[in-house]
Order: structure tokens, then sequence, then C-alpha cells
């Protein structure tokens, strides 16, 4: 499994997540929300929301 | 498999490292980059690193493990190129042979040639940059910020919050006037200047006044302002001189096509980020070059693939280019935030809210939505970006 978090003090809601990986990141409240953990097949999608996010907020392990 | 070099050490530089090793290319690659670090966010620079400090240990990007082989040459700067051999010359004299050519070399603040003292005259372009200018943003200072476009913008934000007397000197009738327009300008305008800011426009710095370091300058209009250091944030010069004799089209940065390569008929030559002039396909045939952060990530991504490609004897993608520029900006309590081309528009309508306060500005040209811009309305403008991706289907 693929470790997504997201550091809620840099996040500003820009949705750039949510663009690059819409089967991860949805807007909400808190601006983006995610599941902890997503399947090995997806780590590429979330490797490019990390890549995308302006404020470099999101850590994939 | 090839050898890449890949000349820049910053966002473009990485992305694409990882889009060759992405798309299959294992061969070396080395990457040359003028500054002593790996690369690192540069949008902090003006805002938050000004305020805190800057650790680089935060700013730095996370690395994909794919590129943990590559060789970095950090603190060196390629000073010229024959692409008929694939050799990088760089500045110590030592050259760099390749079978694939990555121009990441980004931009440079541009500087006026004005008379005058050079102490106390910055540019903020780097980390070295910034921690110069964050040295003096003292309470009290006077900062003179020349140029008004977002560094400008961003830069006298900062100093505010650091309690130093900020003037901005800048030729445009208004700041930031070519993304935003003039309406919207104006409303970021009277933002700053119920901050304290000062702006003097439609007028240039003629000339720096001081002895061993610049007290002062000298406007266009014949009036002085004291100034304890000078910012200079009047854009930018892409950094192509290294590649002259190759038959390049350097007129504007690097012009590439919709897969990132350079017209180049001896070795494969993919330029991405700042530096590079590539169609966009929402936007029409006209080659551009955008400075927008997410722009490095898009074309490293596409040049990544065109190279590895290149590189393995195949004919890369030539689908056209559809990334979205975006663009944020933070300025004391304000967020700006954009996608598509404002800049392009011709008409500009105020959908939600009112220019004083948090709103949604459409921007229009003859084919219809062309760009968004938001201040302080985040979340509403992120649902403008699908309608803007639909202009590649008209």
């Amino acid at each position: 499994m693929v470790r997504i978090i997201v550091d809620a003090e840099k996040c500003q809601g820009y949705g750039q997540c949510c663009f690059e990986a819409p089967e991860i990141f949805t807007l909400g409240d808190p601006p983006v929300t995610h599941p902890a953990e997503v399947d090995e097949a997806l780590r590429d999608d979330a490797e490019r929301a990390a890549d995308a996010c302006p404020l470099q907020a999101i850590t994939v392990e | 498999m090839g050898e890449v070099i890949i000349v820049g050490g910053g966002l473009g530089a990485l992305r694409t490292a990882e889009s060759l090793r992405g798309a299959g290319h294992s061969g070396p690659i080395t990457v040359v980059g003028d500054e002593p670090c790996l690369p690192y966010n540069r949008p902090p620079l003006s805002k938050d690193a000004l305020l805190t400090g800057i650790d680089m240990s935060a700013l730095e990007f996370r690395r994909r493990p794919s590129v943990e082989d590559i060789t970095w040459k950090l603190g060196h700067r390629a000073i010229a190129s024959d692409l008929s051999t694939g050799t990088v010359t760089l500045d110590d004299g030592t050259s760099l042979e390749a079978d694939g050519l990555v121009v990441a070399s980004g931009i440079r603040p541009r500087r006026l040639p004005l008379s005058g003292p050079e102490e106390g005259r910055f540019v903020l372009r780097t980390a070295a940059d910034a921690e110069q200018i964050r040295s003096r943003l003292t309470p009290g200072a006077r900062v003179l910020v020349m140029g008004a476009g977002f560094i400008g913008c961003e830069l006298a934000a900062t100093a505010r919050r650091l309690g130093c007397e900020v003037a901005i000197v800048a030729l445009d009738d208004e700041p930031m006037i070519r993304p935003l327009g003039p309406e919207v300008g104006a409303a970021m305008r009277r933002r700053h200047e119920r901050q304290g800011v000062h702006f003097h426009l439609g007028l240039t710095v003629d000339s720096f006044q001081g002895d061993e370091r610049v007290r002062s300058v000298r406007l266009s209009d014949g009036s002085e302002l004291a100034a304890d250091l000078v910012i200079e944030a009047v854009g930018s010069v892409p950094n192509v001189e290294w590649l002259e004799g190759n038959g390049l089209d350097l007129s504007d940065g690097v012009l590439v096509d919709s897969s990132m390569r350079a017209a180049h008929d001896r070795m494969p030559v993919v330029a991405v980020g700042d530096v590079a002039r590539y169609p966009l396909a929402l936007f029409g045939p006209t080659p551009r070059r955008i400075e927008h952060w997410n722009m490095p990530t898009e074309t490293g991504r596409r040049a990544g693939h065109t190279l590895a490609a290149l590189l393995a004897g195949q004919e890369p993608d030539r689908t056209p280019f559809t990334a979205m520029p975006a663009f944020w900006s933070d300025q004391y309590d304000h967020t700006l935030q954009s996608f598509g081309m404002p800049g392009l528009a011709t008409t500009i309508e105020i959908t939600d809210g009112s220019l004083e306060e948090p709103c949604v500005i459409e921007y229009h040209d003859d084919a219809g939505l062309v760009g968004v811009v938001g201040i302080d309305r985040t979340k509403d403008v992120l649902g403008y970006r699908a309608r803007l991706a639909e202009r590649s289907a008209s």
C-alpha cells in the first residue's frame, strides 16, 4: 500500500492534487480529503499529485 | 541507452530526469546546476521564507527514488555548447559529452543598465539572493521595489509585514497589469495602499544616487526617493547564451515544438520550464514562454518522454500540449489564484463578489473564456479549470 500524508498546516486548498489524482484527492473540509492509504497501482497518480502541489504539502510513502 | 546532460538544476531539471526514468531511460544522467544546492522551491523566497527564515531542508524538493543514481554537478554553469558533437563546456573549462540534451537553464533577473553605485541593489531569484535581502529587511528600512509584477508585489507585502517602509516604482499603470489587466491590477494596488505601500506608477528609475552605496533613486519625472535598499524586479532574461552558434531559435528562450523538442538534426535536444517557448494547444498556435510555477513540471514530463523516445530510436509523442497554466500569489492575507491565460483577454467580467472584496473574475477573448482569477476565492476558481480545458475542443 502507498501512504498519503497531507500537511494540514501547509495545505491551502489550491486543489491541484484533485486534478492530478481525482481517485485519491477530493475537495472538501478540510480543503482536501483523501484515504490514509491507497493501492500500489495508484502510486504514480499520488506522486503526480505531490509534484503538482504548489505548497509541496503532500508526502507519498 | 545513451547519456543525457541536463543543463540547469531547478524544478524543470528534476521533473525531466524523473520523467526520463519513468519513460524507461536507464542511461546516465548528469545535471549541471549553477547554484550550490539541489532543486528547491522558489515561490516561498518572496513570501514565507523571507518572513521566517530560509531553511533549505524545507525548500528542497522531494526527489523520486528513480533519480537517486543521477550525477549532480552543482556550482557549475554551462558557457558554450556544440550540438554537432554533443559537447557542453562548463565554466571551469571542462567539457561533457552526451547523446541527448535537456535545456533547463531557466532565467535570470533582468538588471537595468543604470548609473550610480552598485551596493544596495538586489535582485531575487535564488535562495542566496533571498538571504541577502532578508538580512536588510529590518523595521524602518526604506525599501524601494522596482517593478510591479508578482515578485515585486510579493516582496512589497513581505517587507511591509517586516516593518519596512515600502515604495514601488513601475512603468506600468497598475501592478500586475499584464497578467491581471488594469481593473484587477488597480484593485490589488488599493489593497497594497491600505497596507501602506506607496506607488509611483508610469515612471522609471533614471539613476541611483549615493557614493559607496545607493542612498536614493532619481525617477523619470525628476523626483528623488530615498532608499536603504533597492530591489530590481523588472522581469527576466532567458539563460540561452551557452546555446548560441547551433542554429537554434533563441529569440525568446528556446523555441520547441509541442513535444518540447528543439529543431536540431544532429542530437536530440529538448527544453523545459522558464527557458522554453512552446505552443500551448488551448491558446492557439503561438509559441509562448510561461514563467508559472506549474510549467516546469508539465513541460518536464513531456520532455522526458520525448527524449527517452528519441534516444530509443522511436518517434516522440507529437499530440498537442494541453497543459493548463496556473498561478498563485500570496500578498498579505490575500490569495490570488488563476487558471488559463487571463493576460490574453479582451474583456473581463466579475461574476461573483466585487473587486474590493473576495471575488471571481472571468477573462474572455474572441473564443470565449480564456482565463479566470480569484481573489480570496480559491475553491470557486477551481470549477473553471474544466471549463477552460474545453477550449481545446473548440
